[in-house]
């Protein structure tokens, strides 16, 4: 594999829309190509080079290719925008939309990033160090499709609409999570070692949630179910079941009526 | 005005019968013209086929509904953005292009000419005010008339000369082209919760049937001597089983003749006609009816049909068959959108996914392409996607590749999931016609010009008519070697003309035209009890004056094309 490290030179004055830092993008190129591709400050289409260094050749295909992204990129949005395969790891916190849309590969974030990450992802794994902003795994607007595939690890806290139209993939927050959890959700699996705010799961149809610390205030469409114990990281521990939304359209699997299913821990053993 | 001569092409002609002879054609003065000075300007079309511009019957491409898909999928424009470049303007929208790059897309692909198929009257400002931006192209729209309070009460007691005269009215104040149905009857009664599945439901409190509704307005239009004829989305679209609905309303139409000075000889036009051609009782079972649709058409002169083509896309559909959207959404389970029009119409709004892995999906577009290659008349079967309903606009030429090419079917069959169901429930595996060019320019110029009365204006390159003409990178003296190459050849012109005016050059667009709004200006004897019963609605049912109900001149339609008809003597 082989590591093209690109370096903040000169930082933007509005936000820059980097939408060719992806390991796809890069992909059989020197570094005086990558330093070609082209980013947005606005409305003004320019390179790359105008904004990072660029050292390292890229790998002949994405899969061979590795990114390493230095300086301060607050304000630099889609790193790794549409990923496919290869590695990005990001030293700073980053803006909206990183790994948007990413159908394989792996992002590390060593910092925060802001809203929209991992928008509709199909495959790969993100992982954020720091905390992660609103609508991360969520669909686009207006869309009905959120995140369907992949993992997502989140060291820190989320923000909201979290898991937003999620039908697929994992996700685990250490931290807390802000209101909306699941809006739509109809598959996957999220799972949340901190507490979580009001709406959780609302119109939520498939998919299962599971809480280890507190909820605010639960939905009115989440009917209890029962206790279970469940082990998750190699902990035991008793969670109070919930099947909802009740007040949605629920699909039959061999004549059985799926539900979406929450749990909350109850206590320790 | 610029002279030019469009010099040795393969002209294909159906109004004077030319087919792939080497031909020049010259324009002058925006007309086609028999000579040109040694001054005109050349284009050389050695190895290129010629057409007049295409004409569009039947696309939802302007209005209030358009819009509200716009509006509310900013998924659809999410990837399909294309940047300001050249002449063009940004534009954005997969299956609900922006109105820029509606007048572009159809431009680039030889389109001059479209109609909006459902223009609600009292939204025609915002129809026509996207009219006025959407370049290049002419456009006219028609209003619909089918659940109208005013039609459906005159026609109840069968008073044809008041529903004319409000007709005539109606069309001039909303600078209408055409007398439009969509589910006759059907869509009043969803505002009561039901609707009209065949020809004899009655609609709740007008005590009217669709098949009361259909036969007066095409009296209605005959009286008035239209240059189009009444344009029928039937009852029951969409359902397993509908074909026996749409035999049921093309059988109003026998023993009508049509009477007008255009040169139009239906007297009923029958849209989308694939969501209309359904056997079967349910989904399972769910089978074509191309067969028995096109069967009957092939005997029936006096009707016209266009197709609306399944192109397998995820599009939006949108219509003013209000009950049939909701429907569709309790099948989907997406997005849904539904608005209700005053006394006049409604509307609904769904995405939808035709998913070549579904075997529903993959039957539609066999049927799609059944119609067509059984229609013997190619001058009464018009291609269509019904855009966007069954497919953006913007795949007609994959639609063509389909028609022209039994290659290219039998490629798209054996990428179904589901292939062996598609031959089973469809007939599109032992089609083996191929549409040829003449036919192709049958069906997108001549056919549809004429159905609309056009035939004096545009379909057709003979001296005298307006230059809409399109030059295409195909060589039809050459084996087409792979069918893809049919779709890139129609999807960008080598050169198209409107009114003389050279618009599109290698694909791209060099000119924003002067593109004129059609419409249909009719003479009508005085009829103070239509004028009353107008001005008495009003004010008692609408919720905007009479006054600010017309869609004035220069704001709304700053260049106007009227066609002139006069019924003050009938
Ligand atoms: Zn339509």
């Amino acid at each position: 594999m082989e590591t093209v490290t690109i370096t903040v030179k000169n930082a933007p004055a509005l936000y820059l829309e980097a939408d060719n830092i992806s390991p796809d993008a890069f992909a059989g190129k020197t570094a005086a190509q990558i330093a070609e591709l082209s980013v947005h400050e606005g409305n003004t289409t320019s390179t790359l080079g105008k904004y990072f260094d660029v050292s390292g050749n890229a790998g002949a295909t994405a899969a061979d290719t590795k990114i390493v992204v230095r300086g301060d990129v607050k304000k630099v949005k889609y790193l790794g925008f549409k990923m496919s395969a290869g590695e990005l790891v990001i030293e700073g916190s980053a803006d909206l939309y990183v790994g948007a849309w990413m159908t394989g590969g792996k992002i590390l974030a060593k910092g925060d990033v802001a809203a929209f990450a991992a928008t509709a992802m199909k495959g790969g794994e993100l992982i954020i160090e720091g905390n992660a902003g609103n609508y991360l795994g969520a669909a686009y607007r207006g869309d009905w499709r959120g995140m369907s595939g992949g993992k997502i690890l989140v060291k820190g806290n989320a923000g909201s609409d979290v898991g937003m139209f999620m039908t697929g993939g994992e996700m685990v927050i250490n931290g807390n999570v802000d209101v909306h959890l699941c809006t739509h959700a109809e598959g996957g699996k999220v799972t949340v070692k901190g507490n979580a705010t009001s709406k959780v799961g609302g119109q939520m149809v498939d998919g299962q949630i599971i809480i280890f610390g507190s909820i605010d205030t639960m939905m009115p469409g989440f009917k209890p179910a029962g206790e279970v114990e469940l082990e998750i990281d190699g902990i035991k521990a008793t969670f109070s079941h919930f099947i909802g939304d009740m007040g949605e359209r629920h699909k039959k699997k061999k004549g059985v009526v799926i539900y979406a299913n929450l749990y909350k821990k109850i206590s320790s053993p | 005005m610029s002279e030019y001569i469009i010099k040795n092409g393969h002209v294909f002609d159906p109004v004077q019968g030319i087919k792939g002879d080497k031909k020049d054609i010259a324009i002058k003065d925006g007309k086609i013209v028999d000579k040109v000075g040694s001054g005109a300007k050349v284009i050389d079309a050695k190895d290129k086929t010629v057409m007049a511009g295409a004409v569009e019957i039947h696309a939802h491409i302007a209005g209030p509904k358009v819009n509200l898909g716009r509006i509310y999928r900013p998924e659809d424009k999410l990837f399909s953005c294309t940047a300001t470049h050249g002449m063009e303007r940004m534009g954005s929208g997969a299956s609900i292009p922006t109105t820029f790059k509606t007048g572009y897309e159809y431009a680039k692909m030889g389109y001059t000419t479209a109609m909006e198929a459902a223009m609600p009257p009292l939204f025609s400002r915002h129809t026509h005010e996207e009219i006025r931006d959407t370049p290049i192209i002419d456009e006219g729209a028609f209003p619909v008339f089918g659940n109208n309070w005013f039609v459906l009460e005159y026609l109840k007691n069968h008073e044809i000369e008041n529903a004319a005269a409000y007709i005539a009215w109606l069309l001039r104040v909303t600078k209408g082209y055409a007398i439009k149905v969509v589910n006759p009857g059907g869509t009043e009664a969803w505002a009561w919760g039901l609707n009209c599945l065949s020809v004899n439901d009655p609609v709740p409190y007008f005590d009217i049937t669709p098949a009361e509704i259909v036969r007066g307005l095409i009296e209605a239009n005959e009286y008035l001597g239209l240059p189009h004829s009444m344009h029928i989305h039937p009852n029951n679209l969409g359902n397993p089983g509908c074909y026996e609905t749409t035999l049921d309303t093309m059988k109003l139409a026998e023993g009508f003749k049509a009477k007008n000075k255009f040169g139009r000889e239906q007297v009923l036009h029958l849209t989308h006609t694939q969501f209309h051609s359904y056997k079967g009782t349910n989904w399972g079972d769910f089978e074509s009816g191309a067969k028995e649709v096109t069967d009957y058409v092939n005997k029936a002169k006096n009707i016209t049909i266009d197709t609306g083509n399944v192109t397998l896309d995820e599009t939006t559909t949108m219509t003013a068959d209000g009950p049939f959207e909701h429907h569709l959404t309790g099948l989907n389970h997406l997005k849904w959108a539904n608005v209700d029009v005053e006394l006049e119409t409604a509307a609904g709004v769904v995405p939808y996914i035709y998913s070549p892995n579904i075997s529903v999906c993959a039957i539609q577009w066999a049927i799609g392409l059944e119609i067509p290659l059984m229609m013997k008349d190619p001058m009464r079967c018009f291609i269509t996607t019904d855009h966007p309903n069954a497919g953006p606009f913007t795949r007609y030429p994959r639609v063509f590749k389909w028609l022209m090419s039994e290659k290219a079917r039998e490629t798209q069959i054996n990428a179904f999931k589901h292939k062996d169901k598609v031959l089973s429930q469809t007939s599109i595996g032992s089609l083996d016609r191929e549409i040829s060019l003449y036919e192709l320019a049958q069906m997108t110029r001549a056919g549809p010009a004429k159905s609309l009365g056009l035939t004096a204006l545009c379909g057709g390159l003979k001296p005298g008519m307006e230059a809409d003409v399109a030059v295409y990178n195909f060589n039809p003296d050459k084996p087409v070697a792979n069918p893809d190459d049919i779709e890139k050849a129609f999807s960008r012109c080598a050169a198209v003309f409107k009114s003389g005016v050279q618009v599109v050059s290698n694909g791209e667009i060099v000119s924003n035209g002067n593109k004129r709004t059609l419409w249909v200006d009719v003479k009508v004897k005085e009829n103070a009890q239509v004028a009353r019963d107008i001005s008495e609605k009003f004010v008692k049912y609408y919720s905007m004056t009479q006054n600010n109900y017309e869609a004035l001149g220069h704001n709304f339609v700053p260049n106007p094309y009227a066609l002139e008809v006069d019924a003050t003597q009938v």
